[in-house]
This record gives structure tokens, C-alpha cells and sequence, in this order.
């Protein structure tokens, strides 16, 4: 009897070591998903069922009821489709500059700087140590009509006096670029840094200069990098509205100050949870169609 | 695209005095060496040896800080990589991961604006017998078969030199025998010069034509696998290839082309042709398996005691100590001769002179050996 009692205990313990087993996922798991239900899942669902809202004739502002109208979609993009191309627009070039600057800077980072490379990577992330807003203020100031930018570009010739860089596109641009490039450079040199120098050196001897070597060995070997740098920097360049209200005018509006103005300013809430759609959707099929054609599923 | 020019030397591969220093190392000393064309050609050594590096300097891949390189007639010194009738199959294959196996093999191919590349990619990917894996990517193959597309990636541009750094090390023994006379069948299939950069001197050996051996930024000895082997020149060679034991010796004459040596109060004899030194003190150098245990030949020690005993399959193999307490290796073949000793049994040892060889004795009995496996 004793040994039976022994034997069913042992056994009832063995199952419910397997229990614990199989439930460690998803309490490792659980933290997140509580987090991303609350703060992501139901979210979304409020905002989708504020952008079908309609403000009842005579209610105060700020009260709007479920009517389902779909059609404040329609209006919302009508009314603002400058500024979504705008929006893309200028995170584009953002990023295309981005890349530009980013490339030659994790290269040399990952190939050339020897034992300056941890020193070089710490500048690249030290802006981050201070916050977004005073940067992007800070930019305001340099770029301001009193600023060292302006005071040398009136030096040269061939612009007047009358020049200015605050308050215009250019401005906007930049900002976004400087803004956003810390994640454009780290993806990079972590891919390029990937690449084992022996295949660039294989490429050599196999008759590929060191521009043919960089094109068909250490372009196609960083595209993950490039990849994940300009997914970083277009996603939320697309949606920022910072640089364009410190640095921009009101022509140079992105999406993202509108859909700010809609939400505190004028309390039109489905307008601005439209935009937010719009926008999301948007950027979903930006980035699928372009990780798609740039082929990188299989090396990421 | 930019085609790239490719010389199109032929002729020996000819070192000149080529050093190569890094701040105040000196990797390769003043070294120099003509390797025939169409010869299978081993750099034997310990790692840093600066076998490596000899062999980057040939790729192009570093450049000598003294000397000259040169293919034929030309010089090829200064030559950038990608100009050079030489290819490389490197140690870690460095295979293009983002390009299939038959784009890997191409590539060498389009570089010099060959457009119709299938024929002679298909004729190097059967020289190897992976024709089937073309479409692959270099991920999805084993360690033997990636070993086996560097091979083809290199020998499909038919170099005038084809350089291969330690090529199996990453290997397992099996398919590292089984590569060895996969790669030597190559190598008369298409008659490229091979350079064979190794630490392992059975591959060596096996493979070569010609070995030569590199100590210390210089070469040691060059010849073939049996020269090296039966007649080293220094004690670097005799205990770095094989095993070897080496007993200091004091000349008593020099005559009718025999040198008679002695030791403690024994006297043998080696040939004359076969000490490489004028030097009174000498090391005298016999091979273990030349050893037997027996007493009744010119060069005999009596009363020696076995010291160790391990039985290897082929032979049993014996740690035999002199009366000076010097230790001697012997090999006994396991065949009827076979004495069966036991560690503490006396025994004679004998040789004879035409096994044995005379080294300069200023040298350090020790150099050279154990170095062979330590990586």
C-alpha cells in the first residue's frame, strides 16, 4: 500500500513538472502580451471606432457617437492629401540622405577604424543621450537667420542677404535626417561588420576590383542592414511631427502635425484617428511592397 | 561592366629574396624559392612560420617589404590581386553566401567579361562531382562539399598558380584522406601549378611533389617527401617530419668515405654522403622504425632497458633508455619478428649506417618537434 501511495504520488509530481514545463512560454511570454494588449491592442480598437464617430448636431465639442460613417475617411484624406504627400516625400529624401551619409560612416566603422571603432560607435548613439526636442531646437538655433549656418552661407556670393533656412523645407529635411540617422548607422555597420574580410578578399583574387568588389560583395552582403537602417529611419520620419513644427512653417505641414492639431487643438478626434489609419496602412504597404522587391528574406 | 585584365604569364614561380616584416617582426626572412610549373608544390611548418604569409604575398594580398615575385619573365611584385594569373582556395573557403553555387563558381569568370560561363562552370562542378548542387546557396552545403566549390570557384579560371591555404584544416581526418587524393587527382587532371600551404606534414607528404620547410620566416629544407624524410639537414626537419632520435656524437675520423662517430664509449659509423656538417660535434639522427632490437650489427648500444611499451596496431612502439639515460624511440613492425618486450626488460639496440645521418651538433635536439598538432 505504501508502495502504491509512493508510486501514484511520484507519478501525479511527474505531471505536473510537465505542466510548469509546458506553461514557462507563455509566462515568459506574458509580460509583453499584457503590455501590448493594453497599451497596443485595445488602443487601436478605441481609435478604429473613434474614426467612424460623428459629432451630433448641437453637442458639445469633444462628444461624438458611434455612426459608423466611413466616409470620414474619404473626407479626412481629401482634406489633407498635401500634406500625407508631403509627409512621404520628406522622409524619403530623409532616408535616401540617411543612407547617404550612413553608408561611408559604418564602413569605416566596420572596416577601416581599427581601435577607434567602440569610441566611433559611442558618438554615433551619444546624441541620443540628450533629449529629441532640445536637438531638434538646437537645430533651430543653427540653422536660425542669426545662426553660424546663415551668417557664412550671406558670406558667399552667390546668395543674398535675404536668405533664409529656418521655416523651410530644407530645414524640415535635415532635421529629419539628423534626427533619424543614429538608426540608419547602426543596422548598417552591425551588417557590414557581419561580413567575414575574407570574402572581400576572395573577390580580389578572383579578378574583382575594389569598386566591383563593393558592388557585387559588400552591397548585396549589407542589404539586410540597409534593409532594417531605412525601415527605421522612413517609419517614423513618415509620422514625425517635431522637425515640422520647430523647424518647418506652415507649408511645410507633414501628416503628423495635422493629425497633432486634429487630436489637442481642434478636438476633432475621428479625423485625427482616421489619418492615424490612413497613415498606418499606408506605411504597412510601403514596407511590404519594398521588402518584397528587395529580395532580403532570405539573408536577414 | 569593367572587364578586368588579367596577366597571362607563364612559367615558374619565382620568389627572390622576399621579406616581409610587420613593425618589427619579421614574418618571412629573406626568403627564396622557384617553384616549377606544373609542379604540386607543399610549404610545410609550424603556424607562424610565415608560410601564410609567403603565400599572400604570391595572392597579392600582402605586399613584401623586400624582394621580388615574378611569374615567367614578369614581375609580378607590385601587381595588384585582381590582376594576377593566381588564385586562392582559402582556408575558411570564403564561398560568396549571397550568391548560389554555380553564381560562387562564375564569378571569377564574369569578372574578366566572359559572357558564356555554363560550359566551364559545368566542367568545374563535375571536376568535383557537385553538378548536382548548382542552384544551392553555400549555406546549405557541408564542410567537404563548400571545401570542394573553392576548389572549382578557383581552378575554373585555369590560373597559371593556384594557392591553397591549409585547405582541409577544417575538415575531419576521414575526408580530410579522402581530399588529399581528391586534390592531387586535380592537380593532374589540369596540370596548374598547386602551392599547398600546411601544418600537417602526412598531408604534405602525401600530396607534394616537393615540400619545403619553413621555420622561422625561412625555409628549412626543400625536396621531396623520401629526401626530406631519410636524409634531413637539420634537426628541425628530422623531428618535424616523423619522429626522429638524435644523439650527440663527437667525430673520431673522417675516412674511406665513412665518418666513425662515438658516444659514451660507443662507436658507430654513418656515411660520409650523409653528414651535412664539418663540425666535430655532430647529432647523429636515426628513424625509429630503422631501429632493432638486436646486437649484432656495426652500430649496436647494449644495456639498454624499455622504458614504455604501447601497442599501435601496425607496430608496437618502445621508449627505450640508453645507459646515459638518453631515450630512443623504436618501432617494431608486428609481423613474426616480433619481440614482445615488456617495460623494464633489457635489451640491445642496432642499426644500420646507411639509416643513419649526421646533423650539425650545435643544434637544439628538440627543435622542431611536438610543434605539428599544437593548433
Amino acid at each position: 500500500m505504501a508502495f502504491l501511495h509512493g508510486a501514484t504520488k511520484s507519478k501525479s509530481g511527474g505531471e505536473s513538472a510537465l505542466k510548469k514545463r509546458s506553461l514557462t512560454p507563455y509566462l515568459l511570454l506574458a509580460p509583453g502580451l499584457i503590455w501590448l494588449i493594453t497599451f497596443f491592442v485595445i488602443p487601436i480598437f478605441s481609435l478604429a471606432s473613434t474614426s467612424t464617430m460623428v459629432r451630433p448636431q448641437g453637442a458639445q465639442i469633444g462628444t461624438y457617437v458611434q455612426e459608423l460613417r466611413f466616409a470620414n475617411y474619404v473626407d479626412a484624406f481629401l482634406a489633407n492629401q498635401e500634406q500625407y504627400v508631403r509627409s512621404f516625400l520628406y522622409a524619403g529624401i530623409a532616408t535616401i540622405l540617411a543612407l547617404a551619409i550612413s553608408y561611408p560612416l559604418a564602413y569605416m566603422i566596420a572596416f577601416k577604424a581599427g581601435k577607434y571603432r567602440n569610441i566611433l560607435l559611442v558618438l554615433v548613439v551619444a546624441p541620443f543621450f540628450t533629449s529629441f526636442l532640445l536637438r531638434t531646437v538646437a537645430w533651430s538655433q543653427i540653422l536660425g537667420d542669426e545662426g553660424p549656418v546663415v551668417t557664412t552661407l550671406k558670406l558667399l556670393p552667390f546668395f543674398d542677404d535675404s536668405i533664409r533656412l529656418t521655416a523651410t523645407p530644407f530645414a524640415v529635411v535635415s532635421g529629419l535626417t539628423y534626427n533619424f540617422l543614429p538608426f540608419m548607422t547602426l543596422p548598417l555597420y552591425a551588417s557590414l561588420e557581419r561580413i567575414d574580410p575574407r570574402t572581400l578578399e576572395a573577390s580580389g583574387d578572383l579578378y574583382a576590383s575594389g569598386f566591383t568588389t563593393f558592388r557585387k560583395v559588400t552591397v548585396p552582403l549589407s542589404m539586410p542592414g540597409v534593409v532594417a537602417g531605412t525601415l527605421l529611419t522612413f517609419i517614423p520620419a513618415a509620422g514625425d511631427y517635431v522637425n515640422a513644427a520647430l523647424l518647418g512653417n506652415p507649408s511645410t505641414k507633414m501628416i503628423g502635425n495635422v493629425i497633432e492639431s486634429r487630436f489637442f487643438a481642434v478636438v476633432d478626434y475621428p479625423t485625427a484617428a482616421a489619418l492615424s489609419f490612413t497613415l498606418m496602412a499606408t506605411i504597412l504597404i510601403l514596407v511590404t511592397l519594398y521588402i518584397r522587391k528587395s529580395g532580403t528574406d532570405e539573408l536577414v | 561592366m569593367a572587364k578586368t585584365k588579367v596577366s597571362q604569364d607563364t612559367g615558374d614561380l619565382v620568389l627572390n629574396r622576399i621579406s616581409k616584416y610587420y613593425g618589427d617582426f619579421c614574418a618571412v626572412d629573406d626568403l627564396s624559392l622557384t617553384i616549377p610549373d606544373g609542379s604540386f608544390f607543399a610549404l610545410l611548418g609550424p603556424s607562424g612560420c610565415g608560410k601564410t604569409t609567403t603565400l599572400r604575398m604570391i595572392a597579392g594580398l600582402e605586399e613584401p617589404s623586400a624582394g621580388t615575385i615574378s611569374i615567367g619573365d614578369t614581375d609580378i611584385t607590385t601587381q595588384k590581386s585582381y590582376r594576377r594569373n593566381v588564385n586562392t582556395v582559402f582556408q575558411n573557403y570564403a564561398l560568396f553566401p549571397h550568391l548560389s553555387i554555380f553564381e560562387n563558381i562564375a564569378f571569377g569568370l564574369r569578372r574578366r567579361g566572359i559572357k558564356d560561363v555554363k560550359d566551364e562552370v559545368e566542367k568545374a562542378l563535375n571536376l568535383v562531382e557537385l553538378g548536382h548542387l548548382s542552384e544551392r546557396k553555400p549555406a546549405q552545403l557541408s564542410g567537404g562539399q563548400q571545401q570542394r566549390i573553392a576548389v572549382a570557384r578557383a581552378i575554373v579560371n585555369r590560373p597559371e598558380v593556384l594557392l591553397l591555404d591549409e585547405p582541409l584544416g577544417a575538415l575531419d581526418l576521414k575526408l580530410r584522406r579522402q581530399m588529399q587524393i581528391e586534390l592531387k587527382r586535380i592537380q593532374l587532371e589540369v596540370g596548374i601549378t598547386f602551392i599547398h600551404v600546411t601544418h600537417d606534414q602526412e598531408e604534405a607528404m602525401t600530396m607534394a611533389d616537393t615540400i619545403a620547410v619553413m621555420n622561422q620566416g625561412k625555409i628549412e629544407q626543400m625536396g621531396s617527401a623520401t629526401e626530406l624524410y631519410e636524409a634531413p639537414k637539420t634537426a628541425f626537419v628530422a623531428n618535424f617530419l616523423g619522429q626522429c632520435n638524435l644523439i650527440k656524437v663527437k667525430v673520431q675520423s673522417r675516412s674511406g668515405g665513412k665518418v666513425v662517430v662515438s658516444a659514451k664509449g660507443h662507436t658507430f659509423e654513418i656515411p660520409e654522403s650523409r653528414v651535412s656538417s664539418s663540425n666535430d660535434a655532430l647529432l647523429l639522427g636515426v628513424r625509429p622504425e630503422k631501429l632493432r632490437l638486436d646486437d649484432n650489427g656495426v652500430n649496436s648500444i647494449k644495456e639498454c632497458v624499455v622504458t614504455d611499451r604501447s601497442f599501435v596496431g601496425t607496430s608496437t612502439q618502445y621508449l627505450v633508455r640508453t645507459p646515459w639515460d638518453l631515450e630512443l624511440v623504436v618501432f617494431e613492425q608486428n609481423d613474426e619478428g616480433l619481440h614482445d618486450l615488456r617495460v623494464g626488460d633489457k635489451v640491445s639496440l642496432e642499426w644500420d649506417s646507411e639509416h643513419t645521418f649526421g646533423l650539425d651538433g650545435a643544434q637544439d635536439v628538440n627543435a622542431g618537434a611536438d610543434l605539428d598538432d599544437d593548433e
